[in-house]
């Protein structure tokens, strides 16, 4: 198996409160990996920790160890270039206060890519990879917040897309929008896949069992089952897995 | 802390009930076909054909209600398998509705017949029929796979009964041609009755998938399989 994330041991505190307890989880590359439990379980503290974001959190420790390509992502890499590898989306899109354009640029930009006509480029393609292209071409030098919110979220991904990553973590990426742009959200998931590693955090189980590869079902800080997410939504395991995913619990 | 989908757990047991209601007119019209057959009634054989509509109407309420589940619960794991299960037990239910029919259907030609032979066999095999039934039944509302396995057993019985009853009818055939009629009428009904053992069988099957997630053939080698093979059997179609 080849696997793009290897999480040892994985302990995170928030102060006294130890919010990941000794979890170790191996994301496979080009895959699609659901992390499923109730609200405060840990699924959205372990993403962050796969691209550092936990350290600009005051008072957070983290031990154990996580691989990114076998390296450590605490000592193997530079945080700012892990989390252009490792990019994230958010529960709600959170376009900057600027065009559509300079939206997508802005990644590109700040890491040194100056020429216009590559800029261009760059923009295009993340949009067109975003699925958002044909429908915003016209409208690039429109406020990005005047979007609809499912167009918002798509130029999230493309903005994240334009520093070519590698790994996508996404946060409950479509839990603020309507049903055709969460279809929209998943059919461009199940197509990124092809290209990147994506971990999504989610609260819909359908979307879990539609989407993703491997579901991890994270409980009270601990993966209490992981596994395919065939196997998990068929016959899992553990009874307290069946119990959360048919819900009748949490 | 657990929370349970108040309304969707009823609709499960609802939806139990249904099955147990289906499979008690399944058991009582099969039972009723035999005394009709024995007691050569044909106003109870009219009835018992009458009477399966009734069956039939209910396979069809029982998917749509398995229909609706799907779609508006969107049920996973040990209750997708479930409600799977019941959509195929249903099916099988029908098929065996449908024997009764043909039971009475002959007893109807019969009832005009002095029996060549007390029936003896035959009644027997219907009675291993209903218990194996009842239990089937029993074990899916218990989601007990054990106890389906051990219903599945009780095919061999039937099995064997049935090939007794072949050796003997194919004697009076030999031995005297005016029993054609009743000797073909009475191999049909043990084949009917030796059916309905394989249909409890596939049920049997179908429980030990809900409960396990697993598909399992039970009974492959029957008792009587060589025979079965001859005759084209599929026995556990």
């Amino acid at each position: 198996m080849d696997y793009k994330l290897q999480v040892q041991d994985l302990n995170v505190f928030y102060g006294a409160m130890h919010a990941l307890k000794s979890i170790s989880l191996n994301i496979e590359s080009k895959r699609v990996t659901a992390l499923i439990g109730p609200s405060g379980c840990g699924k959205s503290t372990f993403l962050r920790a796969l691209n550092r974001m936990n350290d600009i959190i005051e008072g957070v420790v983290t031990t154990g160890t996580i691989l990114y390509d076998g390296k450590n992502v605490y000592n193997g890499y530079d945080e700012i270039e892990l989390r252009r590898r490792v990019g994230m989306v958010f529960q709600k899109p959170n376009p900057f206060p600027m065009t559509v354009y300079d939206n997508v640029a802005y990644g590109p930009r700040i890491h040194g890519v100056k020429r216009r006509r590559e800029i261009d480029e760059i923009v295009e393609r993340s949009l067109r990879a975003a699925a958002l292209w044909d429908e915003i071409k016209d409208r690039l030098n429109k406020p990005a917040l005047g979007i609809s919110g499912g167009q918002q979220q798509r130029l999230c991904i493309a903005r994240v897309l334009a520093v070519e990553p590698d790994v996508v973590l996404m946060d409950e990426p479509t839990s603020a929008l309507d049903p055709i742009s969460t279809a929209r959200i998943e059919d461009l998931i199940y197509e990124m896949k092809n290209r990147y590693t994506i971990v999504i955090v989610t609260h819909n189980m359908q979307q879990a069992g539609r989407i993703s590869d491997h579901t991890a079902f994270f409980l009270d800080g601990v993966v209490e089952e992981t596994g395919s997410t065939q196997q998990i939504f068929f016959k899992p395991t553990n009874p307290r897995t069946e119990a959360y995913i048919s819900g009748k619990f949490g | 802390m657990a929370v349970p989908r108040i309304h969707f757990s009823e609709s499960l047991k609802a939806l139990n009930q249904e099955i147990l209601k289906m499979g008690t007119l399944v058991e009582e019209a099969i039972g009723k076909s035999i005394s009709c057959l024995i007691d050569q009634d044909i106003e109870l054989a009219k009835k018992i054909v009458d009477d399966d509509e009734a069956i039939n109407q209910k396979e069809i309420d029982i998917e749509d209600r398995c229909t609706i589940l799907i779609a508006t619960e969107q049920p996973v794991a040990s209750d997708l398998r479930h409600i799977i299960t019941a959509l195929k037990i249903v099916t099988q239910l029908e098929r065996m509705g449908d024997h009764a029919v043909h039971i009475a259907k002959a007893a109807i030609r019969l009832s005009e017949e002095v029996y060549m032979k007390p029936l003896i066999d035959i009644p027997k095999m219907s009675e291993i029929v209903i218990k194996m039934i009842h239990d089937v039944l029993t074990a899916f509302i218990n989601s007990d796979a054990d106890l389906a396995i051990e219903t599945a057993k009780m095919d061999a019985s039937l099995d064997k009964l049935h090939h007794d009853v072949m050796t003997e009818i194919w004697g009076y055939l030999k031995a005297d041609s005016r029993y054609v009629k009743q000797s073909t009428s009475f191999l049909f009904i043990s084949r009917f009755l030796e059916r309905l053992g394989d249909h409890v069988t596939n049920i049997s099957e179908w429980i030990v998938y809900s409960n396990t997630g697993r598909h399992v053939e039970l009974n492959r080698i029957g008792y009587y399989s060589e025979e079965s093979d001859a005759e084209g059997n599929d026995s556990h179609s």
